[in-house]
């Protein structure tokens, strides 16, 4: 019997029939007997000391059981902690999860109330009284670095500076025949998972269950031990269905904090669902960068050296990862290229705003943009075609694997082929041709090509190189595989998905890897008691990881049904052969399959010396190496030189994420991938008003692109497998979005350079071209 | 308080309810219609979208007092005998969704879409769900799994 490879089929999601009729377990759905309500007051100050906070007036009104001012958590609330300071000189200040006697975000928790509903909570709030002494706000993150700048911190606004160097940086750029020098925004965002965060926990008064809203399940649990000294093992954290996240939830969220000592104080359950205002306010926002780049080359295009600046804004405390999210740029500005020196440094900056954090690509976006602009400055400055300067300049696919100047060895990929086959989808030399014609007529609408040819590194990451940064923890990944009784399979993975669809693509390898039949295949996550053992989902590490780690278990499995069916079948392990899920005895018609041993190892009646009851096995795996996913995307957009408006003609991404477990998924990853990636380029930014308050609060004024703002895009891939994994897989989760930035504002600056235009801020709204293309109207007349 | 009654996926109830309580947490809090998420509070992402007399509306910005006598149908009255609505199919055989979240919303925004043209366009499907955001698709599968659910609701006029 033959059996298809499940591996490689657009199978459709098992995850989907829950979803699709609303028989969902998001957090806020879920209830307890008894549950109460929490709503929390928060800061409309930036920056403030509290001097007064009275909330007796909430006590006694209709429905409230408790309401509690950050005094109240002194003792016991702990600081919430950051697990990644990667710079040795990293100053970490202290961070109630409720604000006792100073605030420094607009949004920060100050006050709560619990009431039977939310409507009672909310009610109650408002009898809330609080006296604030204002303090001078911090937003711009040179001024904070001045001397005579207002402190956020009695430390004062530097949170760390990093800097490394390889090569000879001042021999590169002596003499050079081309510099560019630029400086680039990367915009505050707001990430904007669509379920709101929520949080429900209840306590026996001995052990305390959390369902929350989570990427993190498993490190969770651990933090919230740390911080709040709820014994480890006397707490089971759960991640029910998560509305997705795209690093959001990858943190250990002061509400979480403030809901368990809530619980053991009350001995109630408790529950606190967001708005979505509140949310904008206080899920971590993302990026928020100052990049000052220079670049040496030579005359033909060569790069001879790259310098990197940058200030990144933390917002007002360091959560989670904060400060190790921009220094993940230290790996990555150098990209696809070859070059003979490399500095790269970076000032991490407080200032009275909402932390920032991971967001879908952390890190690699905002290094990818920064390069990826370089490159099209650098082909503009020669004239040459911006795939040409590319091509003199990457990793050719015959040098791997290559080790980069920051010091990473990329395993595997072929920028070549994706580049040539992104161009002819495109229709690159065509549109080139579209373009020149309108640039010669005179066009009002003008046509911009993009280029960005990506990689990054992912499947965060080989444990050592973590603990050789600095980071709490390494990256690791646990799976185990059991053959019940039955012969049905039930998978456990310590990757906890938000959307990314791990029951379908983990049932696929394990169909493939114990020969048994894809719906045969159940897959559990998400719970501390279920899955005990995880470092969950980010960094585009599921697959990678989680995935080999299943995978390995399964090898496992059968390690332990070949020993079983050679006593089975009184033979040598080494006679039988593995086949479509049975053990054959070579050249006979002897056999067993994986259930039938599944069943006699449940009733281990006659099991051989030294094998335990059951089938079934765990492994963990952990990477000698990053995965390193690339591609070639091409944007070609119109602008409107008379109104600013861009619109994306044509998008063309040719992406190589190794060998390929479910193309409808790698596909669905990219597609959303790149969508968040033009957002960023065209339409969101989180915006502080000049007293430090947040303007985009709704998703009326933050925006999100809907389907009318989007174009389709078209995909395909070359297959460059990983020899980091014996899948061949790459990870893919951020890859899109990785790429997409870059690709968008390098078409728009192509289709104004003949009008004097090096850049445009992003988001390129038509406010931003119409502005960029009337000040270089103005310096024309002027001249 | 006044006592409405309204019939939410085929069943009557009646209630008494605040004149500020939302439709959408009738649906959630009182009837255990848990299968509507809220997604926002400013009745842009849509992700509360249920059929209100056969329309789409956004359940977040209705209060329960005006539903009063209405027929509200959710994500969990759609299909019939465990089976899924032709959307709800082509929603899957596509891909169109992956947190799921946008999904209940999306889902009865793209049905009310179809009442109004059984037969629309790229064009016209992406400006007829601009009022329902999704984070994770990037709406490509939506769209096409909007086309396919039209034309597996044997409503679509083959085009040439």
């Amino acid at each position: 019997m033959t059996v298809d490879q499940e591996v490689g089929r657009p199978r459709r999601r098992k995850e989907d029939a829950r979803l699709l009729t609303g028989r969902t377990q998001w957090t806020d759905n879920l209830s307890r007997p008894g549950t109460l309500h929490v709503m929390f007051l928060r800061s409309p100050m930036a920056h403030a000391r509290i001097a007064r906070i009275d909330v007796s007036g909430a006590r006694g009104l209709p429905g409230v059981v408790a309401a509690f001012s950050g005094q109240d958590f002194r003792e016991e609330q702990g600081s919430l902690p950051c697990a990644w300071p990667r710079s040795g000189d990293t100053v970490i200040p202290e961070h109630p999860p409720m604000a006792v006697s100073e605030v420094r975000y607009v949004g920060e928790a100050v006050a709560c109330v619990v009431a039977t509903d939310r409507y009672r909570a909310a009610d109650a709030l408002e009898a809330i009284e609080v006296d604030y002494e204002q303090l001078p706000a911090v937003l711009d993150m040179n001024e904070a670095l001045s001397e005579s700048a207002a402190k956020v911190h009695e430390t004062g606004n530097r949170a760390f500076t990093y800097r490394t160097t390889s090569g000879d940086l001042e021999a590169a750029f002596r003499d050079a025949p081309v510099v560019i020098d630029r400086t680039f925004v990367q915009q505050r965002l707001i990430p904007s998972a669509m379920e709101p965060r929520a949080v429900l926990c209840e306590t026996d008064g001995d052990t305390f269950t959390m369902w929350t809203s989570t990427q993190i399940p498993h490190i969770l649990r651990t933090m919230l031990a740390l911080v709040t000294g709820v014994a480890e093992h006397k707490l089971r954290v759960v991640a029910p269905d998560v509305g997705g996240g795209f690093g959001s939830k990858l943190q250990v969220t002061a509400e979480e904090v403030l809901c368990l000592l809530l619980a053991r104080r009350l001995g109630r359950p408790v529950k606190w669902t967001e708005s979505r205002s509140e949310g904008n306010l206080t899920v971590h926002h993302g990026r928020d960068q100052i990049q000052h780049l220079r670049l040496a080359a030579d005359s033909d295009g060569r790069i001879r050296g790259l310098q990197v600046e940058l200030l990144a804004d933390m917002g007002a405390y360091l959560v989670l990862l904060t400060p190790a999210v921009p220094l993940l740029g230290a790996q990555m500005f150098n990209a696809i290229y070859k070059m003979d020196a490399y500095e790269f440094a970076c000032t991490g900056v407080f200032t009275t705003k909402m932390p920032t954090d991971a967001y879908r690509g952390a890190g690699r976006p905002e290094a990818t943009f920064g390069i990826e602009r370089m490159m099209d400055e650098l082909a503009a400055e020669l004239g040459l075609d911006p795939l040409e300067v590319r091509r003199r300049n990457w990793i050719r696919h015959d040098e791997f694997p290559f080790t980069t100047i920051s010091g990473l060895t990329y395993d595997s990929g072929n920028y070549e082929a994706a580049t040539d086959r992104a161009m002819a989808l495109f229709g690159y030399d065509k549109l080139r041709a579209e373009q020149n014609d309108r640039r010669d007529r005179g066009d009002p609408v003008q046509l911009g090509i993009g280029v960005s040819t990506y990689t990054e590194m992912c499947g965060l990451g080989p444990s050592r190189w973590f603990g050789s940064e600095n980071a709490g923890a390494g990256g690791w990944e646990h799976g185990s595989v059991r053959v019940l009784p039955t012969g049905k399979v039930e998978v456990v993975t310590g990757s906890s998905p938000h959307g990314q669809g791990h029951v379908t693509a983990w049932s696929q390898i394990v169909a493939d890897a114990l020969g048994v039949p894809f719906e045969d295949v159940t897959v559990l996550h998400g719970d501390t008691a279920i899955s005990p053992k995880g470092l969950d989902t980010y960094g585009s590490r599921s697959l990678t990881i989680g995935g080999i780690a299943v995978l390995k278990a399964c090898d496992k499995v059968k390690d332990k049904a070949r020993r079983l069916a050679a006593h089975v079948l009184e033979c040598s392990p080494d006679d039988l052969e593995f086949e479509a899920g049975a053990f054959k005895v070579r050249g006979t018609e002897s056999q067993t399959t994986i259930q039938e041993l599944a069943l006699a190892a449940f009733a281990a009646h006659d099991l051989p010396d030294g094998v335990e009851a059951r089938l079934d096995s765990d492994a963990t795996f952990d990477p000698d190496n990053f995965s390193f996913p690339h591609g070639t995307h091409l944007c070609a957009v119109e602008v409107d030189t008379e109104t600013g408006m861009v619109k994306i003609r044509s998008y063309v991404a040719v992406d190589d994420v190794g060998k390929v477990v479910n193309p409808l998924i790698v596909d669905g990853q990219l597609h959303g991938g790149i969508a968040q990636g033009v957002a960023q380029a065209l339409f969101e930014e989180a915006v502080y008003d000049a007293d430090g308050n947040l303007l985009t609060t709704t998703m009326a004024d933050y925006l999100l692109p809907s389907a009318a703002d989007l174009p389709d895009f078209a995909l395909d891939r070359t297959e460059s497998p990983a020899t980091s994994n014996p899948l061949g897989v790459k990870g893919v989760g951020e890859a899109g979005t990785i790429a997409a930035t870059p690709a968008v504002v390098n078409a728009i600056v192509d289709a104004l350079r003949p009008y004097g235009i090096n850049d445009v801020r992003m988001p390129c709204t038509p406010e931003r071209v119409w502005r960029a293309l009337q000040d270089r109207t103005l310096e024309g007349a002027r001249r | 308080m006044p006592r409405i009654t309204v019939t939410v996926d085929g069943i009557q109830y009646e209630q008494d309810v605040e004149p500020r309580l939302l439709l959408v947490h009738l649906l959630r809090e009182r009837l255990g219609k848990t299968g509507t998420p809220v997604g926002c509070d400013t009745s842009n992402c849509g992700a509360c979208t249920v059929l209100l007399d056969g329309k789409s509306a956004k359940s977040c910005s209705v209060l329960a007092v005006q539903a009063d006598g209405c027929d509200v149908v959710t994500i969990e009255g759609l299909g019939a005998n465990g089976s899924l609505h032709p959307m709800q199919q082509a929603f899957h055989e596509e891909h169109a969704l992956q947190c799921g979240y946008c999904t209940p919303g999306m889902v009865m925004a793209a049905i009310d879409l179809l009442r109004q043209d059984p037969d629309p366009s790229e064009e016209t499907i992406r400006q007829g769900l601009e009022g329902n955001l999704c984070r994770c698709t990037g709406y490509c599968n939506i769209v096409r799994a909007v086309r396919r659910g039209a034309q597996e609701m044997g409503q679509a006029v083959s085009r040439p």
